[in-house]
């Protein structure tokens, strides 16, 4: 079982990422943007970072890189799809995930670490979590407030303060209904602008990144190629 | 009334995000596309005033904060 | 023409004429150019270059020392670190967003250049009062251009200081240090290679970058017409940038370049000649082939061009293709554009004709060196004499008061700008004494602490200048860190004036001494002069950046809770309050003489924090600086949320800033271990209070009574709440 993690040029989590699914035990491919298919991988991350720069919008060139038709195919197949920050807005812009990520309330970047509540464990990012669960896991962005699309998206994280509250003081970017995470409806395709491989050692902010990165593993374990549906 | 202001960065200073999007354009089949320049609009309303002054006025605002005059020039249009 | 056109170009009749003389001629204007970039200050250091021979530059695990791009020290297993600092005081005040940027991306191709991958930045920053909108623009555009290009181009920024007086109103200062990590066999060196070698522009295209010298050569001989400023201000891209580190870091690990030099100041005329004079040979610089964003540029601005985002890459002609590869692999475009030539001559060529012909050394080597004149300021001994001893507030006004200044207050609305943990490995970020990371693949960590502090080097430069080395030597050990190495950045003001000469030699003398003793080699410098408005020079302001290694990386300091005995450690504290930021804030002024290092105590200093980070477990250790020792335990107490009673007998006791102390912080239980280990070191110790409660108790000429909670809200507000809404002018 191998993830694909996708690297455009700007792309800076990569190796991170690699870093933190290998220390949980998943084998991991970078695939460079350029190339065009994602066969022989069970499931891809698309981490954070500045694809091209972060030019235009965030997300709005990387979408039409090469390598995101095969990622789209893979969405359909029903196979685990996870974007992280950067990623996670390269899916919206993609149309994988609803709605869209725009400046900060505050505009300013912001690096430090975020309350998150889970609200749903129907996901490839909280199944091995529990719901109301608080996790504490750096955000590591500018443009993180997310703003939803006519419908309403099936959240899976939202900032919280540290007793679990979702309040608009424990918001930190403004983000509609202190929405951190969603997923797709089946729960299959998810993004979260926080960084769950930001922390998982013990000197980092806290070790409640593994939880969601283990729900991932578990995904994809769950569903080996070949018998997704697609 | 009612000014829009364009804000272009001056064409001898480097436009990176410009570059950007036009080598983009070009991988996504546009190739006659040979430069891009990304230039930011302000509509500035200013009701009951005159044409002379809200020229003035927001001339005034480009050069004090809206247009980094080092890098920056300015277009103002008064819409009625 | 040409005789004004050398003095409009910044250049000296002497140097005119010692041009004439090297070339047996007068210079053509494509030529004049060239030196006139390359024979400026701040690329030729002519004025500081007879003084900087007598620094400390060897150690047995230096492996670069000053003059290549970077220094580079051996860090043992293989591994060796390369480091940096550098300026960008003048392009920052001018455009606040674009000159920071632009200066983190050249620090950034300094590193990588050596072989290195950059993994972390510092940054020393420096305004006016922000009482003052236009200091708030400076000060926010400044932290923007640093995270907008640091997170962009995926380097994190892990520290740095930042400090807010009136003499930097005019000349805020904005210093920028990198660290990078390599592996023995990935060094490469800016070096031209043998003749035949041939030479790759890399990176973003060529414009009119930082060419306002330039503007006057073009104006005056093809377009006599133009009478508007071309635009000196340079435009970071960090996305090329980080292309530009992965194309490059790829190339080294193919073994493709023969070396490498970064396109800074003086750019093209830079890479060509000084790639050549390390390695005695000649260049055939072809500027027909230079990938140009406008395609109009006369051969004198393409040579001075200051475009950021490129490189000049030495490769073995069989070798080309290959690199060219690399560099469409990555999406960057690469030009051939020059070849290694025998003898000693560069030659370049525009628009098919030979336009400059020079020996390639004399634009390095027999740059000007000028013996300015050196005078102490009359106004030392008044300064030194001035006594500001008045009724002082009580301590908990003048506490609030410190913990309320933008210097001293919370600097996370700073930090929290900037990414600080990518790659995973920064196991002590910004807001600590020391960085520290750690190097995967080791057991070893690399800290790094950047030092300034302009009140007290105006006071004195000497012991300034000391005391920075000893202040950072015990940031890096109070993480756990042996001090290896320093660069310096030296911001003084004009060096015409005898006085600041005076400062800056002085400075030197205290570097110099405080290496020594410590017995650590200064690996690079930057020398930033004409630090001056309207004929006020700043502060003699040197910036010390410092590396150390813990080997291993010591456990992690437990939580500050109850019930710990709170241990200061280091010499008794003087009278002597001279450059102190309590004479600062809270008497308005600065006077005296400050206390010197004391290098026997410095040193037992140094050693017991590293001796204890790595015995005494989970101990809390915290290094007393601006705001002394009072300052240092409201800190840990703020970040552990917990109250004390301590004892301050005095107002010096409590804000004194003598140089070598730090805090110790212990259960209460443990106090018998540090006590004993202090006696192995020869270090005296003293008990000056224990955490517990929700109030900070302060027992002395009266007793006071602080709720934490107050203390942590005004520290909290102290730059943000000046900040809030500043965005713009």
């Amino acid at each position: 079982m191998t993830v694909g993690i996708v690297a455009f040029p700007g792309t800076n989590c990569e190796q991170d990422v690699a870093y933190a699914l290998e220390s949980l035990g998943a084998k991991t491919v970078t695939v460079w943007h350029r190339e065009s298919s994602l066969d022989g991988l069970d499931a891809v991350v698309l981490p954070g970072g500045f694809a091209h720069g972060d030019y235009l919008r965030t997300g709005a060139i990387a979408r039409f890189s090469p390598i995101m038709a095969a990622v789209e195919k893979l969405a359909a197949e029903g196979r685990p799809v996870l974007g992280i920050c950067n990623g996670f807005q390269i899916l919206c812009e993609a149309g994988l995930l609803p709605g869209a990520l725009i400046a900060n309330r505050d505009l300013k970047f912001i690096c430090r670490p975020a309350h998150l509540r889970v609200e749903s464990t129907d996901s490839i990012l909280t199944r091995a979590a529990t719901i109301g669960q608080v996790l504490t896991i750096p955000l590591n962005s500018y443009e993180g407030n997310y703003v939803p699309g006519p419908e309403a998206p099936n959240a899976v994280l939202r900032y919280c303060d540290p007793d679990g509250n979702v309040t608009e003081a424990a918001n930190p970017n403004g983000s509609a209904e202190g929405i951190a995470g969603i997923a797709n409806g089946a729960g299959t395709v998810a993004g979260l602008m926080p960084h769950p491989e930001r922390a998982i050692e013990d000197f980092m902010a806290s070790t409640d990144g593994r939880v969601l990165l283990e729900s991932f593993i578990a995904s994809v374990e769950a569903t080996p190629a070949g018998v997704a549906s697609g | 009334m009612k000014a829009v202001v364009t804000i272009t960065r001056r064409q001898e200073i480097a436009d990176p995000e410009g570059a950007t999007i036009q080598r983009a354009l070009v991988d996504l089949g546009y190739a006659e596309v040979d430069a891009v320049r990304v230039n930011r609009t302000v509509e500035v309303s200013m009701p009951g005033r005159d044409r002379e002054y809200v020229l003035s006025a927001v001339r005034g605002m480009c050069e004090k904060m809206l247009a980094n005059p080092v890098m920056e020039d300015f277009e103002i249009e008064i819409l009625d | 023409m040409a005789e004004t056109l050398h003095r409009q170009l910044g250049m000296t009749d002497d140097e005119f004429t010692a041009v004439n003389g090297i070339l047996e001629r007068p210079p053509a204007d494509p030529e004049l150019a060239m030196y006139s970039v390359m024979w400026s200050e701040h690329c030729s250091y002519k004025s500081s270059r007879v003084h900087l021979g007598g620094l400390p530059t060897d150690a047995p695990w230096v492996v670069v020392g000053p003059g290549e791009n970077a220094g580079v020290v051996d860090i043992g297993d293989g591994w060796l670190a390369a480091l940096r600092i550098e300026s960008h005081n003048h392009p920052s005040f001018v455009e606040p967003y674009q000159g920071a940027a632009t200066g983190v991306g050249g620090i950034l191709r300094d590193i990588f250049t050596m072989g290195a991958r950059p993994v972390g930045l510092w940054n020393q920053i420096r305004f006016g009062d922000l009482s003052d909108p236009h200091n708030r623009y400076l000060f926010n555009g400044v932290v923007a251009g640093i995270a907008g290009y640091g997170n962009a181009v995926g380097v994190p920024t892990l520290g740095g200081e930042v400090e807010f007086d009136p003499v930097y109103a005019g000349n805020p200062l904005v210093n920028v240090m990198c660290l990078g990590v390599l592996q023995e066999e990935q060094l490469v060196l800016g070096t031209a290679g043998p003749p035949g070698t041939v030479a790759v522009l890399l990176g973003a295209a060529t414009g009119r970058d930082g060419i306002g010298g330039a503007s006057v050569l073009a104006s005056a001989s093809f377009d006599e017409a133009a009478g508007a400023k071309r635009p000196s201000v340079q435009v970071g891209d960090p996305f090329e940038e980080k292309k530009l580190i992965e194309a490059c870091l790829d190339l080294y690990d193919r073994r493709l370049v023969v070396g490498v030099q970064d396109l800074g100041a003086a750019g093209l005329s830079c890479a060509a000649s000084e790639p050549a004079a390390r390695a005695g040979v000649g260049m055939d610089l072809n500027l027909d082939a230079v990938h140009l964003r406008e395609p109009d540029m006369t051969a004198p601005e393409m040579l001075m061009s200051e475009s950021q985002e490129r490189m000049m890459a030495f490769v073995a002609p069989d070798q080309v293709e290959e690199v060219l590869a690399v560099a469409a692999r990555w999406e960057i475009e690469a030009s051939v554009v020059g070849t290694v030539a025998g003898g000693d001559r560069l030659r370049v060529y525009h628009n098919g004709q030979q336009v400059v012909d020079v020996p390639a050394a004399s634009l390095t080597d027999e740059a000007p060196i000028l013996r300015r004149p050196i005078a102490r300021p009359d106004w030392m001994d008044e300064l030194w004499k001035r006594t500001d001893r008045q009724a002082d507030v009580p301590i908990d006004v003048a506490l609030l008061g410190l913990l309320d200044d933008p210097a001293l207050g919370d600097r996370s609305w700073v930090y929290e700008q900037f990414d600080h943990m990518l790659f995973l490995n920064t196991v002590h970020g910004p807001g600590r004494d020391g960085s520290l990371i750690r190097v995967r693949g080791t057991s070893k960590g690399l800290a790094v602490s950047t030092d300034g502090n302009g009140r007290v080097c105006q006071l004195d430069p000497r012991r300034g200048a000391e005391r920075l080395v000893y202040e950072a030597a015990l940031n890096v050990a109070v993480v756990g860190a042996r001090p290896l190495a320093v660069v310096d950045n030296l911001n003084f003001g004009n060096p015409e004036k005898p006085e600041v000469m005076w400062q800056f030699t002085e400075v030197l003398a205290g570097l110099g001494a405080a290496c020594e003793a410590l017995g650590v080699p200064i690996v690079g410098g930057n020398v930033s002069f004409y630090n001056e408005t309207d004929g006020q020079d700043i502060y003699p302001t040197p910036v010390v950046g410092l590396l150390g290694m813990a080997e291993p990386i010591p456990s992690l300091p437990e939580p500050v809770t109850g019930g710990m005995s709170m241990l200061l450690i280091g010499p008794e504290q003087t009278d002597n309050l001279a450059g102190s930021a309590y004479q600062r804030v809270v008497r308005g002024a600065l006077g005296g003489r400050p206390t010197r290092v004391d290098a026997d105590q410095g040193g037992r200093t140094i050693e017991f924090a590293i001796r204890l980070t790595h015995v005494i477990h989970g101990a809390v250790l915290h290094d007393i600086s601006q705001g002394g020792a009072l300052m240092a335990a409201v800190e840990l107490l703020i970040a552990g949320g917990v109250g004390a009673h301590a004892e301050f007998r005095s107002v010096e006791q409590a804000f004194g800033e003598d140089p070598h102390r730090f805090l110790c912080l212990v259960p209460a239980n443990r106090k018998p271990e540090v006590e004993q280990l202090a006696l192995e070191v020869g270090c005296r110790i003293e008990d000056i209070g224990m955490t517990g409660g929700s109030d900070l108790t302060i027992a002395g000429p009266e007793t006071i009574n602080i709720p934490l909670e107050r203390l942590r809200d005004v520290w909290a507000n102290a730059i943000s709440a000046r900040m809030h809404g500043a965005v713009h002018e």
